[in-house]
């Protein structure tokens, strides 16, 4: 399998960097070289947060991903989808949360959060995947629970099948939260196979 | 199975199997994992200690005793330790002793990029740079070797990209050591100066020694492919050189001070045109060029930021990154204090104030940042309190200025500022954020909240006894949240002759014993959209259709919103 390369985009604070733990862990299980890069620190405290996975069956060398190298921008913030896509080769697929989080300059009124975003993705020219995973992840009784709503459609794109990531999310995630880490992680995954376009 | 481990669990691990058994550092990213995965092992003891010279002396005693010893700081916190750093590298090691120092290309939580290779020259000690986890851990015990067999401090240097990236690492087994046997040496160890003449001559020697052994280190080495190109590297550049230049000629330093001549003369002298490929400083390209061999180095890469393989692409082979945008200038997110952080309200009444703001280091470094803006300078660890009162003394009319600093930072090194300012009879009103904790490293225990690394109860500072002590005559005590009672406070203390400490104590909101309230509510029928409430700069408030609106998954009901509402538009969700 050629080398993939995986970018997690979204606000600090949104488990950002778990989800890379586990894609991390799944690939590490499915035998693949992998690097994960992060960045913790001063850029967590709710700013823009982007973590990197590249796996394959090739060795891996550099842990992070240049400009036009992501096979898969996953992203739990629109506007953060939007940023980030500079990284996305130009055949390369977004998976976007609809949300929107407003930002420190759009509260104080200094810039407005911008419109039609999902259109000026789709216009770029790149696959787009967009809902809203938030009232699934409510649902599944953990609003903190977007990143594994995303985590499971972008898993349809991985690869592997569902009893491998629900036990890298288990590896990876705090044990009170399984239950409804597992229930959003399915209703993403699920939503990909519902929508058919993934 | 391998494990897949960050840059900065491989070197604990590392520590673990070299036989380490003292760790003592201080927080700071890019280095604070090392340390809190190192506690992990029951084999290691390990401490965090008030600052990062305290770390250091403490791990230069474990050494003394014969243990091997580690110290981890981030590159900002060896100007702290370098002290004893310069002169550890006079009296040597007798147990290993290796300091872990993590530099920050591209600052994403730094006060500046400095490069800890400078001060590894200057301090003439060795340095060993790993490039992935796997080398995070294998140098580790390579390190220890040096240590001990050319009797040396060793600077252990890693960057952002190594200490938080995570890879592959195969482990092995902790080998045992019994300490070295305790044999007194007082020329070796007591610096005075007949002493520390001859240590300097030793110190010289030893470097050529290690310029010697670099030649044929393990940690060095030659991958020979295409000598159109070849490039020297080091550390993380290596793994983006290989990335973006596949099959060129590749000498790895996974040593850089001191550097082995003959290797990179031999080197440059197979291939056709030689970069140097190093982040931040031009360390390796100087040696280079001192020693006559004709390198691209800085010429043609940046000094500043961060690399990565799309750059080395650009500089060696022309080729630009094919991209796609959306075209727009979109609203940037920088980082901002959390929903419920105490230090909100604090920089609401300082700006409210109006007052000159002597920052620091820590989470309260956001109160710069828009809407608060409240803060006027940020240097490095303790200098709001010390600047304060230099500011002070030259600007005696300026009497509305405060210094800001953190309950972790007040101790790491804010105590001697303040006796400066009890001793010298200046008059500065220094303001405490005591959260309990370290916060922007992720949560620390520190001596002023009474937990040890382990969790363990323990002397705690008591920050208004020790203010007394230094001399201070007036010590209030306040709540941050509560606005009108510390606008209150501050004003009477600015009103003093004498210098004063408020201590402004609330936990940090994400520690987790702390209680949250039900979110807020923002009344739409109340809310006249005047936006009082949104100069406290929360994360959780923003505008919609011209009126306020409260996120329930981020507001954690402080209810410091509320107090500023004149029209009762926002109410707890009890």
């Amino acid at each position: 399998m050629a080398n993939k390369s995986v970018m997690i985009a979204g606000v600090g604070g949104q488990g950002i960097l778990l989800v890379s733990k586990v894609i991390g862990s799944f690939c590490a299980h499915m035998g693949y070289d992998v690097k994960v890069s992060e960045v913790h620190g001063m850029s967590q405290r709710g700013g823009s947060v982007v973590t990197h996975v590249r796996y394959g069956g090739d060795k891996v060398y550099s842990p992070v991903i240049d400009l036009g190298e992501a096979d898969l921008l996953l992203s739990f913030e629109l506007l953060e989808a939007a940023r980030y896509l500079p990284y996305l080769r130009a055949d390369g697929t977004v998976i976007t949360n609809t949300q929107r989080i407003m930002p420190m300059p759009v509260i104080t009124g200094a810039s407005e959060y911008p419109e039609g975003l999902e259109n000026s993705i789709s216009s770029a020219g790149v696959k787009l995947i967009s809902f809203d995973a938030l009232t699934p992840a409510e649902e599944a009784g953990n609003p903190k629970a977007v990143n594994m709503v995303l985590l499971g459609t972008a898993a349809r794109l991985l690869g592997g099948d569902s009893g491998m990531w629900h036990r890298a999310v288990t590896d990876c995630a705090k044990p009170q939260f399984a239950e409804s880490n597992i229930r959003a992680f399915d209703y993403g995954y699920s939503y990909a196979e519902r929508s058919k376009n993934v | 199975m391998k494990e897949l481990l960050i840059g900065n669990a491989a070197v604990a691990r590392g520590l673990y199997e070299s036989g380490c058994k003292y760790v003592s550092s201080y927080p700071g990213t890019p280095s604070t994992e090392i340390t809190e995965e190192a506690v992990k092992y029951k084999e290691i003891y390990a401490e965090w200690a008030p600052n990062e010279k305290v770390a250091l002396e403490s791990a230069a005693g474990a050494s003394f005793a014969g243990a091997r010893a580690f110290s981890a700081m981030k590159h900002v916190g060896l100007n702290v330790a370098a002290d004893p750093l310069y002169t550890m590298s006079y009296i040597g090691a007798s147990g290993g002793l290796v300091i872990g120092v993590a530099d920050d290309p591209g600052m994403f939580s730094s006060q500046n990029e400095q490069d800890t290779r400078r001060h590894a020259i200057a301090a003439k000690v060795p340095v060993v740079e790993p490039s992935d986890s796997q080398e995070c851990k294998d140098f580790v015990g390579i390190a220890y070797e040096i240590s001990e067999r050319f009797d040396t401090p060793v600077i252990f240097r890693l960057t952002t990209r190594v200490s938080h990236a995570r890879s592959l690492v195969e482990l092995g087994e902790r080998t045992e050591r019994e300490n070295i046997p305790y044999v007194k040496e007082v020329p070796k160890r007591v610096m005075m100066p007949a002493m520390a003449q001859k240590r300097h001559l030793f110190v010289e020697e030893r470097t050529r020694q290690l310029a010697e052994y670099a030649e044929t280190s393990p940690l060095n080495r030659v991958e020979y492919g295409d000598t159109r190109i070849g490039v020297i590297c080091n550390g993380i550049s290596y793994q983006y050189v290989r990335e973006a230049l596949g099959d060129v000629s590749v000498l790895k330093l996974g040593m850089t001070y001191p550097l082995p001549d003959r290797l990179l003369t031999e080197f440059a002298s197979k291939c056709e045109t030689v970069y140097v490929v190093e982040e931040l400083d031009g360390v390796i390209e100087e040696h280079c060029r001192a020693i006559g061999l004709s390198v691209h180095g800085k010429d043609v890469f940046p000094l500043c930021g961060e690399y990565s393989q799309g750059l080395i692409r650009k500089v060696v082979l022309g080729e630009e990154s094919r991209t796609v945008s959306v075209g727009d200038t979109l609203p940037g997110r920088p980082p901002v204090l959390c929903p419920g952080c105490p230090h909100r309200g604090l920089f609401y009444t300082l700006k409210k104030l109006g007052v000159y703001v002597s920052g620091d280091i820590g989470c309260y470094t956001l109160g710069a940042v828009a809407p608060l803006g409240a803060v006027d300078t940020v240097v490095c660890m303790g200098a709001s309190i010390s600047a304060l009162h230099g500011f002070q003394k030259v600007e005696p009319d300026k009497r509305k200025a405060v210094a800001v600093i953190g309950d972790s930072t007040f101790i790491h090194s804010g105590i001697t500022g303040l006796i400066d300012i009890a001793y010298n009879k200046g008059f500065a009103t220094v303001i405490v954020l005591d959260n309990s904790i370290t916060g922007m490293t992720g949560h620390q225990n520190n001596p002023a909240n009474g937990y040890t690394i382990y969790n363990d109860p323990t002397a705690a500072v008591d920050l208004e006894a020790l203010a007394k002590a230094c001399g201070i005559p007036s010590v209030r005590v306040t709540d941050p949240n509560d606005l009108d009672g510390t606008r209150t406070v501050i004003e009477e203390e600015l009103a003093r002759d004498c210098p004063s400490l408020i201590i402004a104590r609330r936990p940090c909101a994400l520690l987790k014993g702390v209680k949250h309230s039900a979110p807020l509510h923002a009344d739409a029928g109340k809310c006249i959209g005047c936006r009082a409430c949104m100069q406290l700069g929360c994360p959780a408030i923003s505008l919609s259709a011209g009126k306020a609106s409260i996120d329930p998954t981020l507001c954690v009901g402080c209810g410091v919103c509320a107090g500023l509402c004149r029209f009762g538009a926002l109410k707890g969700g009890d």
